[in-house]
């Protein structure tokens, strides 16, 4: 991991202050509530629909044992919601069915953040004292600036690796937080960072999106994708450059984030995004883009050329760590039998949950957040402070926060397995359903989300309680299912195999259901956003509708083709028949006596 | 920081500068197209304070162009913002009517250095450390 330099740190308790500052004014009057609003979004404090959300920055997904303890301390101490607070949250939600809103949790996000839903904005400086006591803050994670830089999961420890991505990540991050120039751009601006054949950061997905490559001379460089988003209007980012040598990436991001902020629209923030410039302005915009790079080049001097001497120094903090006595593989957990079951349950964890890794005694392991009676991606304080446990024991103290919102122990010895199974189990964290149906993404919708149109947790419950059957999960094969509770799309919908989109009719809630759509994973094939299968259904019809889909799957499908497969292959006609005779039949019964 | 200080004017002095020396440039305008020979001050604008595009402005007046007169912040201008318009390139802001001065200092003075290169300080921290 990154390891702080005093500068860092000094930098980030500064950040600390002049937030305290910022909220002291506002809560003495001095500063408005409209003013104070931008500067708190860029801390990470937006105010939803019952109380304030903090998301705390994750760079690139990566987390200390110290961090998760610090983030388990917050969950407990201060995700918790006045008597008053969570009352009249509860009753709001219970007229649209909630039974009871959780407290006292983080929830991992698919930009790799965490989220807590109920601190109360008095706190709001204490909480950020604590995460700046372990290097962490809020800084850019909203408002309308660069966002965290997100990166593929397994960056640094992928056997398909080109090049670690993360040294460039946080070169990037240093770059963009408090750019002066940047802070209020026309929309928000989303990075993302792959060094590895595989894309498992949804690059062609993000405002730019960076590919790690070689040059056939054997220097190292970056494809430069820029454009894409999803939103109301789902865009594939276009390519800018095929290869960018690797030190001028931030003189290159200097000049496109300009020609954005000069050129982007303000008047209307559904286009504001730098997807819609590309698309509209084309060719003039890239002739643009590539003026403004010269001039930084030729008459500015290049200033942001990364120095080689710079790019060892951060990359001092990412050399694979060695494994010492303590971190030794401990053989107590096999001694005992194991009954057939859970040789079985064991066997495909290791199938779904564990990945290979650069290096061979290593594994990288998956810890599911995706179970009964929990939100994708929700951990509570004890659950995050176990969390932090496992990563002490089993993986050099460091874990990194999944796109599919779970958590990830990047550095497992192969004989440790056994044992980090046990315990994960033991925890309810071991559920072998990686990549499968019930490893959905969901945001968090209209549970607590103030922009949500509808529900998402209590359609992604329906969803897992239907399919709770280990051996019909496996059967499924694995499946991108995406649940957004608006056309915001923070639960990728779009990019989804399926995709279910919140809609608000007449003040009720509907669910649209999209097919085929891809975050541009091999599995998935090219970037694309899926397509609607018709008008849009009733909660309690979803689950029927994807249970209609998944039987055509399983009718159609050929040996071992995966649902994307057999999508590509049949046509999506026969599934949208599948799932609008759900709807049909639903309004059959609803008419009948 | 050469100059770490940002001239900060009252209100009623927005409309100051009578003479063809001091031009008022749109947010949308492009600083390029300007001619600058015997200009003095360029006053830029913030309709609001959210609406980022002078920072832009006065960073290619200042790094690109060169231009050596006042740069000055107009129109929705917190103190909040201040370091950021020091930062681009502008020496002077009118504050709106409502901010007090008293308390930009502090603004202005809590970070002893930035990661990245500006107008004032074209080299990155990583440049010289």
């Amino acid at each position: 991991m990154y390891q702080y330099t005093e500068f860092d740190r000094h930098f980030v308790r500064q950040r600390a202050a002049q937030y305290r500052d910022q909220l002291e004014r506002n809560l003495s009057g001095q500063l408005s509530d409209d003013d104070f609003r931008p500067l708190r979004l860029q801390n990470g404090w937006y105010v939803q629909r019952h109380a304030p959300m903090l998301r705390v920055a994750v760079p690139y997904g990566e987390l200390s044992s110290a961090q998760l303890g610090v983030l388990a301390k917050i969950a407990r101490d201060y995700d918790q919601p006045s008597q008053q607070v969570y009352d009249s949250a509860q009753e709001k939600q219970s007229l649209l069915g909630t039974a009871k809103l959780p407290t006292g949790y983080g929830h991992f996000t698919t930009r790799q953040n965490l989220q807590f839903n109920w601190i109360a904005l008095a706190d709001s400086a204490d909480v950020m004292d604590l995460l700046a006591s372990v290097d962490m803050h809020g800084i850019q994670t909203s408002g309308n600036c660069i966002r965290n830089i997100t990166s593929d999961e397994r960056a640094g420890i992928a056997a398909d690796e080109i090049a670690d991505p993360r040294p460039f990540a946080e070169i990037m991050r240093q770059w963009s937080t408090l750019h002066p120039e940047f802070a209020f751009l026309p929309r928000k601006f989303k990075i993302a960072i792959s060094g590895a054949r595989e894309d498992r950061a949804a690059t062609a997905w993000h405002d730019v999106g960076l590919h790690l490559l070689r040059a056939d001379d054997g220097s190292l460089g970056f494809k430069v994708m820029a454009g894409g988003g999803m939103g109301r209007t789902p865009l594939i980012a276009s390519t800018l450059r095929e290869f960018l040598p690797w030190n001028q990436i931030l003189n290159y991001l200097e000049a496109l984030v300009r020609v954005y902020n000069r050129w982007g629209r303000r008047d209307n923030m559904y286009k504001a995004r730098i997807k819609i410039l590309v698309k509209a302005e084309g060719q003039r915009f890239k002739d643009e883009l590539e003026a403004e790079y010269q001039q930084i080049i030729t008459h500015d001097g290049a200033p942001h050329t990364i120095p080689q001497a710079e790019l060892d120094r951060v990359s001092a903090s990412f050399v694979p760590p060695t494994l010492t006595a303590q971190h030794q593989p401990t053989v107590e957990a096999q001694s005992s039998p194991w009954s057939d079951a859970d040789q079985l349950e064991y066997s495909r964890w290791l199938k779904q949950n564990v990945a290979p890794h650069q290096n061979p005694e290593l594994r990288a392991v998956t810890l599911s957040f995706k179970r009964l009676g929990y939100a994708p991606g929700d951990a509570t304080a004890t659950q995050l402070d176990a969390a932090a446990q496992l990563a002490q024991d089993y993986s050099v103290g460091e874990a990194r926060v999944t796109h599919d919102q779970n958590l990830l122990l990047p550095w497992v010895h192969s004989e440790q397995l056994p044992a980090l199974w046990l315990a994960a189990r033991q925890l309810g964290l071991a559920r072998s359903n990686i990549r499968l149906l019930t490893d959905m993404i969901a945001c968090p919708g209209g549970d607590f989300c103030g922009l949500a149109n509808a529900r998402s947790i209590p359609v992604a419950q329906a969803i897992s309680e239907r399919y709770q059957d280990m051996d019909e999960l496996h059967d499924l094969g694995e499946i991108d299912l995406h649940i957004s509770g608006c056309i915001n799309s923070c639960g990728h919908h779009h990019s989804g195999h399926i995709g279910v989109l919140g809609v608000d009719k007449d003040g009720r809630e509907w669910y649209q259901v999209s097919l085929g759509g891809s975050d541009g994973s091999t599995l998935s094939g090219k970037p694309v956003a899926g397509k609607v299968v018709g008008p849009s259904f009733e909660a309690a019809e979803v689950p029927e509708v994807i249970e209609a889909l998944l039987d055509t799957y399983r009718r159609e499908r050929l040996s071992g083709e995966t649902l994307i497969a057999t999508l590509h292959r049949v046509g999506i006609d026969l599934f949208k028949q599948a799932a609008n005779s759900v709807r049909q039949n639903a309004a059959t019964e609803a008419a009948a006596p | 920081m050469s100059s770490c200080t940002i001239k900060l004017l009252g209100a009623g002095s927005a409309d100051g500068g009578s003479s063809e020396r001091v031009i008022t440039l749109a947010n949308d305008a492009d600083p390029r197209e300007l001619k600058l020979d015997g200009i003095e001050r360029i006053d830029l604008q913030f309709p609001k304070f959210t609406d980022g595009r002078a920072f832009s402005q006065a960073f290619l007046l200042r790094r690109r162009l060169g231009f050596t007169g006042e740069i000055r912040a107009t129109g929705d201008v917190l103190i909040d913002q201040l370091l950021q318009m020091l930062r681009c390139g502008f020496d002077a802001a009118v504050l709106r009517a409502d901010q007090d001065p008293s308390l930009a200092k502090r603004q202005l003075e809590r970070y002893p250095a930035f990661y990245q290169g500006d107008a004032r300080t074209p080299a990155p921290h990583f440049g010289v450390a």
